[in-house]
């Protein structure tokens, strides 16, 4: 079945040509392009097709191991609930009005999940597969958190080896050469298993051959960096339970900007902080050394005023010293020429007295005796 | 070396860029001691 | 002073010790149902909502509010404002014991909590927001853990101990500022990987940004407000150093986060307009979307710039607790409240009492610490043999 899907595939690329099925393209910030890995395989599900049978929900529980469920896989009565995958169901088909969506892993080209993962539990295999390794896994969920598709679910209820579980796009069987359980049990082959590059192919020939009959959209081509799952359908996919707003910018895409900025960061705050530092030290050294020389000026000063006081001082007490001496002598000097006057003036009188008796005579004589006396 | 996703690209390169940075921590302090030392 | 306080008999039943108790025993049967029967059996967690309270409380305001360990210690080291020092001890102290009680909590969200070194020492996911995330925490939880050393070791009278690791207070703040700027970005933009859940009010390219400028003014107002309770409860713990600075640390804390809080807004407004993101704010998304940023970021900046301007203390210390709200609102919307928002309200998380109760449990852990620590060590005081020092 296989065998015969792919010769027919190959010739299809041959008719095809490289003019549609351009994989989307993921770039690092230096315009690097990575586009996958060449001949990774991938399942095409046409909601057209599906019958809602539940028979890929069987297949898929028993290959992985499963356990019984609650309701039986031909009871087709849970198809009208909205399921999403969990610990025990790694595939659901949900029905919308009368066309099926199929729900699994999507095994994107860059999956968010790995990019997520901060122990590389999960891996891209160059089979397409996103798998799983429980051995590394912390169980920090937040590659649940990161899965636009909310497909990762957690077995929350055992306590000592927790894990995460989803599809694992039967990688072990893959390798063995067989068909993914759901794609090798479908019987109206909705399900369609190949590289994927084939695979977008097939789906825009089937949209471009019953352009009627389907949306022009392969979903899954582009979506976060495209998907290895790929999926066409006849109604709008929003109504099939599928976002049709994710983008087509994948996980490592969105986180790139901030994952640049750790390193320009350790990079350049070390620089910044101690260049910070080290004109906030100057600032206080120059201030230290300002407040030093303001002291040292005060000091100084005070002690020029102090001298200069001094002299000051000096000076006033040598002129006052002076002064006094000045006018000492004025003074006596002035008293000296006061007597004198006064002993003229004294001897002047004698001698008017003494005229009488004798005017041309002696007149110091009496004087000086008087003044003997 | 070849990397086919952009993840396997980034965690390579990622990696790499740690080991620059643990390296850039430990020797621009030790380049600022050299720079300063006969500063007074 | 502390000798002479310890000397009089301890009054064991007071109100809060009881309290304090009660939480702890109902805490220890949580963790021993956590760890018996899986975090299923404690938590609304499921396969839709795989981060709830533990993450979005725990983790995203664990970090954030211990962001003044960062913020206090970068101020008085590296910008040379050294009236702040003696608020450097017990912002480290609380940091130190934020990031410790990050890890704890941890233990109980995380499936296998004895691998959590393997993102380190195992299997590196370097391409992971996370992987920074848990190395950043590694290394500041260790950094953190030497810078509180000293009082630890003037304590124990270590004294040339304590001389080696005073000498690389620099360096370690350095560390530090780098390690905080690192992880309180990259916890913003772990959710940047997932632009499809988180609604397009609170998603944005600038995610990184926003959490690094919002975690230092919550670091900020983390400091004040503990300052505050500290005040309140411990004042006999504190010196006349600490007493005479506190109201200084108090205006410049403030004021700084007021002004950071106005660039935040500023810069919330520019994500708007760079993703076009207007038409959102007429909707109940858009009006729950500004209540976060006019009523929990606009207006307690208003009410520090009065605070700050009138030298009013009162304004000051209830911005503070206001900003802290604000922080706690906004890491619950993007982690939770604007999370998933596409979902219908059946698929919604809302915390369970168990998960409540464990978030309870780690608070009271982290303050009984907090209490036992500032009672032994010279965290609020300055040990005596070393007062001249800085």
């Amino acid at each position: 079945m296989a065998i015969s899907r792919r010769t027919f595939l190959g010739c299809l690329t041959a008719a095809l040509g490289t003019t549609t099925g351009v994989s989307t393209i993921a770039r690092a910030a230096s315009n690097k392009q990575f586009t996958g890995y060449p001949d990774s395989f991938g399942v095409l599900h046409d909601s057209t097709k599906c019958i809602g049978c539940r028979k890929c929900e069987e297949s898929c529980n028993q290959i992985n191991e499963l356990g019984k469920p609650d309701k039986p896989f031909d009871d087709l009565t849970v198809l009208e609930e909205r399921r999403r995958t969990d610990e025990a169901v790694y595939t659901v088909v949900n029905k919308f009005g009368n066309t099926f969506a199929k729900t699994q892993c999507n095994h994107c080209q860059e999956p968010a999940c790995a990019s997520a993962c901060f122990v590389k539990a999960f891996k891209k295999d160059k089979t397409g597969a996103v798998i799983y390794d429980e051995s590394l896994c912390v169980g920090c969920r937040y590659c649940m958190v990161a899965c636009p598709f909310n497909v990762p679910a957690y077995t929350y209820n055992d306590p000592l080896t927790p894990k995460v579980t989803k599809c694992t796009l039967c990688h072990p069987r893959i390798i063995e050469g067989k068909l993914p359980g759901c794609v090798e049990v479908c019987p109206k082959e909705a399900l369609v298993f190949g590289k994927r590059t084939d695979l977008v192919k097939l789906a825009w020939k089937r949209l471009s051959e019953n352009s009627d009959r389907y949306i022009q959209h392969v979903y899954g081509e582009h979506e976060m960096g495209g998907t290895s799952w790929l999926y066409i359908s006849g109604l709008p996919f929003e109504q099939i339970g599928m976002r049709e707003d994710l983008g087509t910018a994948s996980a490592p895409e969105l986180t790139s900007g901030a994952l640049a900025a750790v390193p320009i960061v350790v990079g350049l705050w070390p620089v910044l902080l101690t260049g910070v530092y080290a004109i906030a030290k100057r600032k206080d050294k120059i201030a230290r050394q300002e407040r030093e020389a303001a002291v040292q000026e005060a000091i100084g000063q005070a002690t020029d005023e102090m001298n200069k006081q001094l002299a000051q001082l000096k000076d006033k007490m040598t002129k006052e010293q002076q002064t006094a001496v000045a006018n000492e002598v004025k003074k006596a000097l002035e008293e000296a020429a006061k007597k004198a006057e006064e002993e003229a003036q004294a001897a002047r009188e004698a001698a008017e007295a003494d005229a009488g008796v004798d005017e041309s005579g002696d007149a110091d004589a009496p004087e000086a005796g008087k003044e003997e006396e | 070396m070849d990397f086919f996703t952009l993840h396997d690209f980034m965690t390579y390169s990622k990696g790499i860029t740690y080991l620059i940075m643990g390296a850039i921590l430990v020797f621009m302090p030790v380049y600022w001691l050299y720079l300063t030392d006969r500063d007074d | 002073m502390d000798q002479v306080k310890s000397k009089e008999p301890y009054n064991w039943f007071t109100p809060f010790n009881i309290i304090t108790a009660v939480v702890l025993a109902v805490g220890l049967v949580l963790t021993v149902m956590r760890f018996t029967q899986g975090i299923g059996a404690v938590t609304n967690l499921d396969n839709n909502n795989p981060w709830g309270l533990w993450i979005g409380f725990d983790l995203l305001c664990g970090v954030a509010l211990a962001a003044g360990g960062f913020t206090t210690s970068a101020a008085c080291y590296i910008f040379g404002l050294k009236r702040f020092h003696s608020a450097v001890r017990p912002a480290i102290l609380t940091a130190f014991l934020g990031y410790a009680l990050v890890v704890f909590a941890l233990h109980y969200d995380v499936g296998r909590p004895w691998k959590l070194p393997y993102p380190i020492f195992v299997s590196q996911g370097t391409s992971s927001l996370l992987f920074e995330v848990g190395l950043c925490v590694f290394l500041y939880l260790t950094v953190l853990f030497i810078e509180w050393t000293p009082a630890a070791f003037e304590w124990l009278g270590f004294k040339k101990l304590r001389t080696v690791v005073v000498r690389l207070t620099l360096l370690l703040t350095i560390f530090g500022v780098v390690l905080s700027t690192l992880h309180q970005s990259s916890l913003g933009a772990l959710f940047m990987i997932a632009p499809s859940k988180l609604h397009p009010l609170w998603y944005s390219g600038y995610l990184h940004v926003y959490f690094f400028i919002s975690a230092m003014f919550a670091g900020l107002s983390m400091v004040i407000f503990e300052g505050t309770l500290a005040h309140r409860w411990l004042h006999h713990k504190m010196d006349d150093t600490h007493l005479a600075e506190a109201n200084g640390v108090v205006l410049g804390f403030g004021k700084a986060a007021s002004f950071i809080m106005m660039g935040y807004v500023g810069i919330k407004v520019i994500g708007l307009a760079v993703d076009n993101n207007w038409h959102y704010l007429s909707t109940g998304w858009g009006a729950w979307y500004l209540v976060e940023l006019i009523g929990f970021v606009l207006l307690p900046a208003i009410l520090y710039s009065v605070g700050a301007r009138e030298k009013n203390l009162t304004f000051i210390r209830i911005a503070a607790v206001w900003t802290v709200l604000g922080i706690v609102l906004n890491r619950f919307n993007i982690s939770m409240v604007a999370f998933n928002y596409h979902l219908p309200a059946a698929d919604r998380y809302f915390p369970s009492l168990p998960e409540i109760g464990t978030t309870i449990f780690i608070v009271f852990v982290g303050i009984t610490a907090y209490r036992v620590i500032t009672a032994k060590m010279p965290i609020l005081y300055e040990h005596p043999d070393y007062k001249e020092e800085h």
